[in-house]
């Protein structure tokens, strides 16, 4: 029997949601960790009963959970290594993991400073993780992004963390600047049609890719064009707030920018405009159909001054054409007085037929859709705002 | 035996009471209390001070005795109160944000 695990990052602890396949009736568990910001939780597609959980706070820093039991069971796994397992009396041990910019001489081009507000150079501080991104293929390698942006690796469960910092260093890392949400690292792809291919994205920098496992990258900006920043063409400086691929087509990415839909049909080489009928081109979430890969869905936020949707309505817009002609989506979300945003990790699918679409709103509600966004209903109303929604479909 | 007492959300993650007792070997400093305290309870390692700086985090201050101690040096002694375990020192959580 198929089912499906909804994992909600909120403001104030995180929320599991299954289902079976048919989707209807739902169970909620949690809060876990509650109190804390969840920014992300996601699971490992080599192993769905590990998942990674992003815990932060402005008070006591940052911390990896992890659960190896479906989300039923939770703890720190960085404990160092060469210590035991346990304290003395036998407590289970783990310490919130570390988080260290590779200031190396051996490992390519340290850097110090990146652009601050004011355009003056502003040290890399680590604030907390955004988003993390599971291997495909082995539950112990794990990506973090993490603002000040930067790429963390872990090849050992969470345990330990090495940043890539060759993303940082290879040339336009002084350029980067933070947008209003702060320096972040928010989009992390991989692909297993594409080996060794790993898209990013920073707010507000830009988009990068690695063709060789994150060694070596290069800004993927062409054709954005950004008029709040001094050169609108700049190769980096641009406010992505989002990218999404369909896995059987690296070439193809789709960006939500903080102005303008964008598609790249070459892997981010160059890019165009496909806001086409949109009523508004700001937002924040884009996600593409399990199963159709021109289908594709983002939520039209009125500004980048009022982030609320337009005229009080909640709605999802989608393409089946890869962009341009956009059709409104809107049976069961709110007609009028919904002051809500959605957040850019807060949109995800699962693979089932028909495809589901989710994504929570900073209000606490979390919408799906069984019908692939032709119809929705609330699975939750009421919990914290959300940061993030991602889904596991179970087999 | 030296008393430290935590705020809410570190209580949960070290799984303790509001208030740990610690041994702490040697001068009874801020630093040799958090060092202990982190030995004791390494998941509470980087959520008091910086993982890499050890500066205290900006939203957290300690007090013992009726006193603001979170801007003197960490190398200095604690009140005699403490080091006798008849006051604990309080690890406090800001209240911020309104």
């Amino acid at each position: 029997m198929s089912g499906v695990r909804v994992l909600v990052g909120t403001k104030k602890g995180a929320f599991i949601l299954t289902a079976d396949g048919k989707r209807e009736k739902w169970d909620i568990s949690g809060p876990h960790f509650a109190g804390w910001e969840m920014y992300h939780l996601k699971g490992s597609p080599a192993d769905p009963n590990r998942i990674y959980a992003s815990q932060t706070s402005g008070w006591f820093g940052q911390i990896i959970q992890r659960s190896d039991d479906g989300g039923k069971t939770w703890f720190q796994p960085g404990t160092p290594p060469g210590e035991p397992a346990t304290t003395p009396d036998g407590m289970p041990k783990g310490e919130s993991n570390k988080f260290v910019y590779d200031a190396s001489a051996e490992t390519g081009k340290p850097l110090t400073t990146h652009q601050w507000y004011d355009g003056t150079q502003h040290p890399w501080e680590f604030k907390r993780v955004w988003h993390l991104e599971p291997s495909l293929t082995d539950p112990d390698t794990v990506y973090a992004g993490v603002e000040d942006a930067a790429l963390f690796r872990s090849s050992d469960g969470g345990r330990t963390w090495k940043e890539l910092s060759s993303l940082r260093g290879h040339g336009t890392g002084p350029q980067w600047q933070p947008g209003a949400g702060g320096m972040c690292l928010h989009t992390i792809i991989l692909s297993a049609n594409a080996p060794g291919q790993i898209v990013i994205a920073i707010s507000a920098a830009g988009a990068f890719r690695s063709d060789d496992d994150g060694k070596t990258w290069k800004p993927i900006n062409q054709g954005l064009r950004s008029q709040f920043i001094p050169d609108p063409t700049a190769e980096v400086g641009h406010c992505v707030h989002h990218v999404a691929m369909h896995p059987s087509r690296p070439n193809v990415l789709f960006m939500q920018k903080h102005w303008d839909v964008m598609r790249s049909d070459n892997a981010g080489n160059s890019w165009h405009e496909v806001s086409g009928n949109l009523p508004t081109d700001f937002g924040f979430a884009i996600d593409v159909h399990a199963h159709e890969p021109e289908t594709i869905y983002v939520v039209p936020i009125k500004s980048d001054g009022e982030h609320y949707p337009l005229d009080g309505k909640l709605r999802v817009y989608r393409s089946r054409h890869g962009g341009n002609e956009w059709e409104e989506l809107k049976k069961g979300l709110p007609e009028r007085d919904c002051y809500v945003n959605v957040l850019r990790d807060a949109m995800a699918v699962d693979t089932l037929d028909k495809c589901g679409v989710y994504f929570g709103t900073t209000g606490g509600q979390v919408y799906a859709s069984t019908d692939a966004g032709d119809t929705w209903a609330p699975i939750v109303r009421d919990l914290p705002a959300v940061y993030s929604v991602e889904v596991q479909t179970l087999s | 035996m030296i008393r430290v007492g935590l705020p809410a959300h570190l209580r949960n993650l070290a799984r303790v009471r509001p208030e740990v007792e610690l041994e702490v070997q040697g001068e009874v400093t801020l630093r040799a209390v958090l060092d202990a305290l982190e030995t004791r309870y390494p998941m509470l390692r980087g959520t008091i001070r910086d993982h890499v700086t050890l500066q205290r985090r900006p939203f957290l201050r300690f007090f013992a005795c009726g006193e603001d101690l979170s801007l003197e040096s960490p190398d200095m002694l604690l009140p005699k109160q403490v080091a006798s375990g008849e006051e604990p020192l309080l690890i406090v959580g800001a209240i911020a944000g309104g």
